[in-house]
C-alpha cells in the first residue's frame, strides 16, 4: 500500500512540477536478474542489488516511477528498440557495437577485469608471460575481445568457452593455464568458494579502452535525448552528494565506479 | 549481411586466423565420427543379433545407455566428467587424450552415432530375407562366407535410406561441439551475433551453410540408393 502512495504521490509530483517530468511520469528499465550482486532476486521475488538501487534512486530524482521489466540479456538491445522498455539496466558495458545501435548514460560503474591462475604460478597478464599457456575467456565478452587483440597475436592459446562456468571448470581441472574475467565475477563466483582453493588473482586490473570498453551504463533508445539529459543530470547529482559511494557501501568494499 | 560475410567468411569457412574453425571444424568432425561409427557398427550389429546372450547383451546395454541419453549430457560426461577424476588425469595417456577438447568431442559423438548405426543395421541384418541366407546355405556356404557374401551386403544396402537420416542428424547434432571448445559453424554464428547483434543474419547465415552441407549429402545418398538399391525399385510398367 505504501509503495502504491509513494507511486501515486510521486506522479502527483512530476505532474505538478519539473520540465521533462512532463514526459517521462515513468520510466521502464529492462533487467536480467541473474548477475548477483548487481542485479538478483531475494527469495520472496523482489529484485535487489546494486543497479536496482541505482536505478530506483534516478527515478527518485527524476520524479517518475520506477517499473522494472524483466528480459534476457540476449535480447535486451532488440526489445529496447520495441519500446518494451526505456532504458536497459542490467550492468550493460558501454562499447562501440553497442553504441551503433543504442545510446548509452554516463558510467554508473566500471568493474576491473583481471586474470586468475593458480596461486604462485607467477603467470602475469601479459602477452610474454603467458606465451605458449592456455587462457579461458567466455565467448561474446569484452575480456574475450581484449585477449584476442593483444595477447593471441603473441602466442597465448585464447580458448573462447560457450559460459563461464565452463571456464572456470576447466581451470580448476587443470585444462587451463589462467582465466581472464569481470574480477568482481570471479572473485564472488570462484575464489570465494571451495573449488578456487589454491587460485588468486595474477596481475592487477587491466585497462583498454578499446577492447574492455568504459564501464557499463543504462543503454537509451538513440531518440530519447531528452531522457539520457535527464538520467546523466541524476547519476551526476548522486556522484557529487554522496548518494552513490552510500549505496556503493552496501555492496562493494572497493571503489566500483572505477577509472 | 554483406557486412557480415565480408569480415566472417573466413571464419565460418575455415579459419579464425589461429585456428581451423566453421564448415572446416564440423565437417571433420562429421566424418571422423560417422567413419568410426560405420566401421564399429558392422560388428556390433553382428553381435547384437547374435543368438548368445554373452554377445547381444552388452552391444544391447551399450546402445540402450548411448540412445537413452542426450548426446549433450555424453558430450559434457566426456569433456568435463571424466577430466575432473584424478585416475584420469595421473595416468599420462589419459591425460593427454581427454586434455583436448577435440579428442573428447570425437569420442563422445563417435560413440554416439555408433549406437544408433549398430541398431540400423542389426534391424536390417534381422529383416534379410530367409530366401537369400537359404541360398547361401544350399551353396555350402560356412558362417563367416554367409556374412561376408550374402547377409552384411544386402543388409547394408536396405539400411541406407535409414542411414542417410543418422548422418545428416548427425550434421545437426556437431552443433553442441562447442561446449567442448571446439570452435564450429554455430560457434561462429554465436561469435557474430555478440559482435553485431545481428541474430537474424548470424544464425541465418549458419542455417545456410547447414543446408548446403544437407543438400549435398541428400544428393550423395540419392545417388548411393539408385545405385546400389536399384534391384529393390519398384518395375516400371
Amino acid at each position: 500500500m505504501r509503495k502504491v502512495i509513494t507511486a501515486v504521490s510521486l506522479a502527483l509530483m512530476a505532474t505538478s512540477f519539473g520540465a521533462f517530468a512532463k514526459d517521462w511520469k515513468e520510466v521502464r528499465f529492462g533487467v536480467d536478474a541473474s548477475y548477483a550482486p548487481f542485479e538478483s532476486k531475494a527469495p520472496n521475488g523482489q529484485l535487489i542489488g546494486f543497479d536496482i538501487d541505482l536505478g530506483t534512486e534516478i527515478c527518485a530524482r527524476l520524479k517518475a516511477k520506477c517499473v522494472w521489466v524483466e528480459n534476457d540479456f540476449d535480447g535486451m538491445i532488440p526489445a529496447l528498440k520495441a519500446k518494451k522498455f526505456d532504458g536497459v539496466l542490467s550492468s550493460m558495458s558501454i562499447n562501440e557495437a553497442r553504441l551503433k545501435e543504442i545510446n548509452f548514460s554516463a558510467k554508473l560503474f566500471n568493474t576491473p577485469t583481471r586474470m586468475v591462475a593458480k596461486a604462485g604460478s607467477g603467470l602475469q597478464p601479459t602477452a610474454a608471460s603467458l606465451k605458449g599457456k592456455r587462457v579461458g575467456v567466455e565467448q561474446g565478452t569484452i575480456q574475450e575481445a581484449y585477449a584476442k587483440a593483444h595477447w593471441a597475436p603473441g602466442g597465448v592459446e585464447v580458448v573462447p568457452y560457450q559460459n563461464q562456468s565452463l571456464v572456470l571448470a576447466d581451470l580448476a581441472s587443470g585444462r587451463l593455464d589462467a582465466s581472464l574475467q569481470d574480477a568482481i565475477q570471479a572473485d564472488e563466483g570462484f575464489l570465494k568458494k571451495p573449488e578456487g582453493k589454491g587460485f588468486a588473482f595474477a596481475g592487477g586490473d587491466l585497462n583498454d579502452p578499446k577492447t574492455l570498453g568504459t564501464g557499463a551504463g543504462i543503454g537509451l533508445r538513440k531518440e530519447d535525448t531528452d531522457l539520457k539529459a535527464a538520467i546523466d543530470k541524476a547519476i551526476a547529482g548522486m556522484l557529487k552528494d554522496g548518494t552513490y559511494k552510500k549505496i556503493e557501501k552496501k555492496y562493494f568494499k572497493f571503489d566500483v565506479y572505477g577509472k | 549481411m554483406i557486412d557480415i560475410i565480408q569480415q566472417y567468411w573466413k571464419a565460418f569457412l575455415w579459419t579464425d586466423g589461429y585456428h581451423l574453425s566453421g564448415l572446416a571444424v564440423t565437417m571433420w568432425l562429421l566424418v571422423v565420427s560417422i567413419a568410426f561409427g560405420f566401421f564399429a557398427s558392422i560388428p556390433l550389429a553382428i553381435a547384437r543379433v547374435s543368438r548368445s546372450k554373452w554377445l547381444s547383451r552388452p552391444v544391447w546395454l551399450f546402445s540402450y545407455v548411448f540412445r537413452g541419453t542426450p548426446l549433450y549430457i555424453q558430450l559434457l560426461f566426456f569433456y568435463t566428467g571424466m577430466y575432473s577424476l584424478d585416475i584420469v588425469r595421473d595416468v599420462d595417456i589419459l591425460n593427454h587424450f581427454f586434455r583436448e577438447g577435440y579428442n573428447c568431442t570425437i569420442l563422445a559423438f563417435g560413440l554416439n552415432t555408433c549406437a544408433y548405426t549398430t541398431e540400423i543395421f542389426a534391424g536390417a541384418i534381422k529383416a534379410t530375407p530367409y530366401g537369400e541366407i537359404e541360398a547361401g546355405r544350399a551353396y555350402g556356404m560356412n558362417k563367416f562366407t554367409l556374412y561376408r557374401r550374402v547377409i552384411i551386403p544386402s543388409a547394408l544396402r536396405r539400411a541406407l535410406p535409414a542411414y542417410s537420416n543418422e548422418v545428416i542428424l548427425m550434421l545437426h547434432a556437431t552443433t553442441v561441439a562447442f561446449t567442448a571448445t571446439v570452435p564450429d559453424i554455430l560457434k561462429v554464428a554465436r561469435d557474430v551475433n555478440a559482435a553485431t547483434y545481428d541474430s537474424f543474419n548470424a544464425f541465418g547465415l549458419a542455417a545456410l551453410i547447414y543446408l548446403c552441407i544437407t543438400f549435398i549429402l541428400v544428393a550423395l545418398f540419392r545417388k548411393a540408393e539408385s545405385k546400389w538399391l536399384a534391384h529393390l525399385r519398384p518395375m516400371k510398367a
